[in-house]
């Protein structure tokens, strides 16, 4: 019996590609949450669908949503790739170790894994340079806040948040001296209740602007209501324009999905770490509405230039760590290496990184 | 005109039959949801019961992951059982699953790098004694002061979830994660890793506990004292006092054996299938095992097939999605649709369907 299944297993292996071999480039993708979050994963089904427009009948595309971190994950990769999946795209930083087990199962399919630092022959990894995003979003969130208390929703504690947050307050700082940051972590990427709550206590705190890195509209919702201003988290929440929402951080992962199927189909693919920004266009900056005076859009808008035209890095020195000690001398910028593993607060923020 | 006769006795032929109808019942149900979402219902319904278990290209897959996704509700559902069968809720299983897997792999890292057989029973004891005690606050708290268990143990989840968090972020943090939380990964660690025994089965540790505890409370039940003593205080608390047992002792027994099952269960999970101790470890089991011990009516043998057909349904939902595009809200839709027509057919074991004919004026 257990020789059998083994034997079926291996079959059920070598045979995968062979008996769902047609034409058509089959691209799998693993979401943490729903396709309508508003948010991450909505960004990443534009993605999956405009890939679908772009090669139209080259392409099969299928989807899981609402998968949980962990061994659930590896269930849903596995499966696709069983099912004759060429590529797979897993769109969250929990899928690392599930994505890593499964490419080492099938050396055959390419992997992509977004947001980690874990890589293998078959498997690659992409993000994005969201800070510079947030470089941008801190000016504007510095120039308009009234209070002086700008309140953040933090979400897991991953050099990626932490980055987000240092990024935005050093550029906040930069315009106003005065602001200060209120920080929430609720330790998950989606919540919608979880998210409104922190956005309410952020209010009552007296934050008149809400930076969000969690994937809801629901601090949005929370800040509309209370007369706050936000931004846009990875969609562009257009919907909450001209205010709260007063721009955005806009994920566009589209042109990456559609060069790397494109990659696989040529059979040129290679494992790569892609982390672009703005330049290329993976980080988009949403409109920015009539609700910001035009002087602090147009030095927005500067600001966002000199990233693309690569003359400003949104961390140039002089800047200190939290706890004084220098982290960056004077027109010192930092490296990739450290950005890509930062865990601790510049200096000027308040409360501690969550360990 | 259909009226209802209550029966003196459940009818045991329509305990074994009700589940059945109830699952045929629900393909029809669902078939005409997955219709109405202009999908074929035969294909979907297919793929759902039919693909996990016997297509040719994947089943060998599927088949083993029905155990591993059932074994932690299986033994979590056990010790439920017990104590729903006495009248004590546990509703913080979820908690002490997480507290279970937390003590578990503690003493795991304290041992690491160094290699040796007896890391892993070590292991497991402490899972279960993690387990045990995070039971025990709510079995004491009802027997010292009587406080409700139900919300004592509801409310040291979310207690067990911020320690969980914590210590992904601070002392079992991964000192070579990059900065990113979340323990070292216990899987890839031999001396506490929790692999499939044979090869291909997915039957990992967990799974022997999980039928082992199905075999134990079979005998408990039936054949022990203490079964006794158990169904005699589910029935009547009263009697059970006039028959000198003991209410203290049954709470306790009952909250710290359920407790040190599903703290078993998180230590089987953490140091296999999940590997590590991240901020998002639990992912529902403990709550999910409530429905599949009142599925199983409260019964081991009924909680071992409950188990396997609610993991039946998670993993053909998982197909359905992505071979069939259905959207992950359709596939719960489905999954509440088959609890609630069990739940209802209930009402057939202990009444009787009756046609009587109108009586003249």
């Amino acid at each position: 019996m257990f020789k059998k299944i083994l034997a079926t297993t291996a079959l059920a292996v070598g045979l995968a590609g062979a008996a769902f071999a047609d034409d058509k480039t089959k691209v799998g993708f693993v979401y943490v949450g729903p396709i309508n979050d508003g948010g991450w994963t909505q960004g990443h089904d534009h993605g999956r669908l405009e890939l679908e427009k772009h090669f139209g009948d080259k392409v099969e595309t299928v989807f899981v949503e609402n998968v949980p971190e962990g061994p659930d994950a590896e269930r849903v990769m596995t499966q696709m790739a069983l099912t004759g999946t060429d590529i797979i795209f897993t769109t969250s930083f929990g899928f690392m170790d599930p994505t890593l087990n499964v490419a080492a199962k099938f050396p055959d399919v390419k992997f992509e894994h977004a947001t980690g630092y874990k890589s293998a022959e078959n498997v690659a990894t992409y993000s994005a340079r969201f800070y510079e995003g947030r470089a941008i979003q801190g000016t504007i969130a510095g120039r308009m806040t009234k209070s002086n208390i700008i309140g953040y929703i933090g979400s897991v504690p991953i050099p990626e948040v932490v980055r987000g947050i240092n990024s935005a307050f050093i550029h906040a700082k930069k315009v106003n001296p005065d602001v200060e940051f209120k920080v929430i972590w609720i330790y998950e990427w989606m919540n919608p209740a979880k998210e409104a709550d922190a956005a309410k206590a952020l209010l009552e705190q007296g934050a008149d602007v809400i930076l969000q890195h969690t994937d809801s509209t629901a601090p949005l919702a929370a800040a509309k209501e209370a007369g706050a201003i936000g931004f846009g988290q990875a969609s562009d929440m257009y919907d909450f324009a001209p205010a709260p929402r007063v721009s955005s951080i806009i994920d566009n992962w589209a042109p990456y999905y559609i060069e790397r199927t494109q990659a696989v189909m040529d059979g040129t693919w290679e494992t790569v770490n892609t982390w672009d920004g703005i330049s290329t266009g993976m980080v988009g900056i949403g409109e920015i509405t009539d609700a910001v005076p035009a002087d602090v859009k147009a030095e927005a808008l500067a600001l966002k230039d000199a990233i693309v035209a690569g003359t400003y890095h949104p961390f140039t020195g002089p800047l200190n760590k939290q706890d004084g000690t220098p982290f960056l001398a004077e027109g010192e910028v930092a490296d990739d290496g450290t950005l890509a593993g930062m865990n601790f607060y510049v200096e000027g923020l308040t409360g501690e990184v969550p360990q | 005109m259909i009226s209802l006769v209550k029966r003196p006795q459940p009818s045991k032929t329509w305990v074994v039959a009700t589940p059945i109808l109830a699952v045929i019942v629900t393909m029809i149900l669902g078939g005409l949801l997955f219709a109405a979402m202009g999908k074929d219902p035969f294909v979907a319904i297919r793929t759902i019961f039919w693909d996990p278990l016997f297509n040719p290209d994947f089943a060998a897959y599927s088949r083993p992951q029905l155990l591993v996704k059932a074994a932690p509700l299986i033994l979590i559902a056990i010790g439920l059982s017990l104590g729903f069968k006495a009248g004590i809720w546990n509703i913080g299983a979820e908690g002490q699953y997480i507290i279970g897997a937390i003590t578990g792999a503690s003493v795991g890292l304290a041992f690491y790098p160094m290699e040796a057989w007896y890391i892993f029973p070590l292991m497991v004891i402490a899972g279960a004694l993690g387990g045990f005690l995070w039971g025990l606050i709510p079995a004491l708290c009802k027997t010292k002061f009587n406080a409700p268990e139900i919300l004592v143990s509801l409310m040291l989840v979310y207690f067990a979830e911020q320690i969980m968090i914590s210590v992904s972020l601070g002392a079992l943090r991964n000192p070579e994660g990059n900065g990113f939380p979340g323990s070292r990964n216990l899987a890839q660690y031999a001396s506490s890793a929790n692999p499939e025994l044979i090869a291909g089965t997915g039957a990992h540790w967990g799974v022997m506990a999980a039928f082992a505890a199905v075999v134990a409370a079979y005998v408990l039940l039936s054949k022990h004292m203490l079964g006794f003593q158990i169904r005699v205080t589910g029935e009547s608390t009263r009697a059970a006092g006039f028959a000198g047992i003991n209410a203290n002792r049954l709470i306790i027994f009952c909250l710290g054996t359920s407790g040190a099952l599903a703290g078993l269960a998180g230590l089987f999970e953490v140091t296999g299938p999940a590997g590590q101790i991240t901020t998002s470890f639990n992912t529902g089991y403990g709550f999910t095992a409530i429905i599949v011990a009142f599925l199983g009516r409260l019964n081991p043998i009924g909680i071992l097939l409950a188990g396997l057909l609610l993991a039946l349904t998670f993993i053909g939902g998982e197909l359905a999605q992505f071979m069939l595009s259905l959207p992950s809200a359709s596939i719960q839709v489905f999954q509440g649709m088959l609890l609630m027509t069990l739940l209802a057919m209930d009402i057939f074991v202990n009444y009787k369907v009756v046609w009587r004919k109108k009586e003249a004026v």
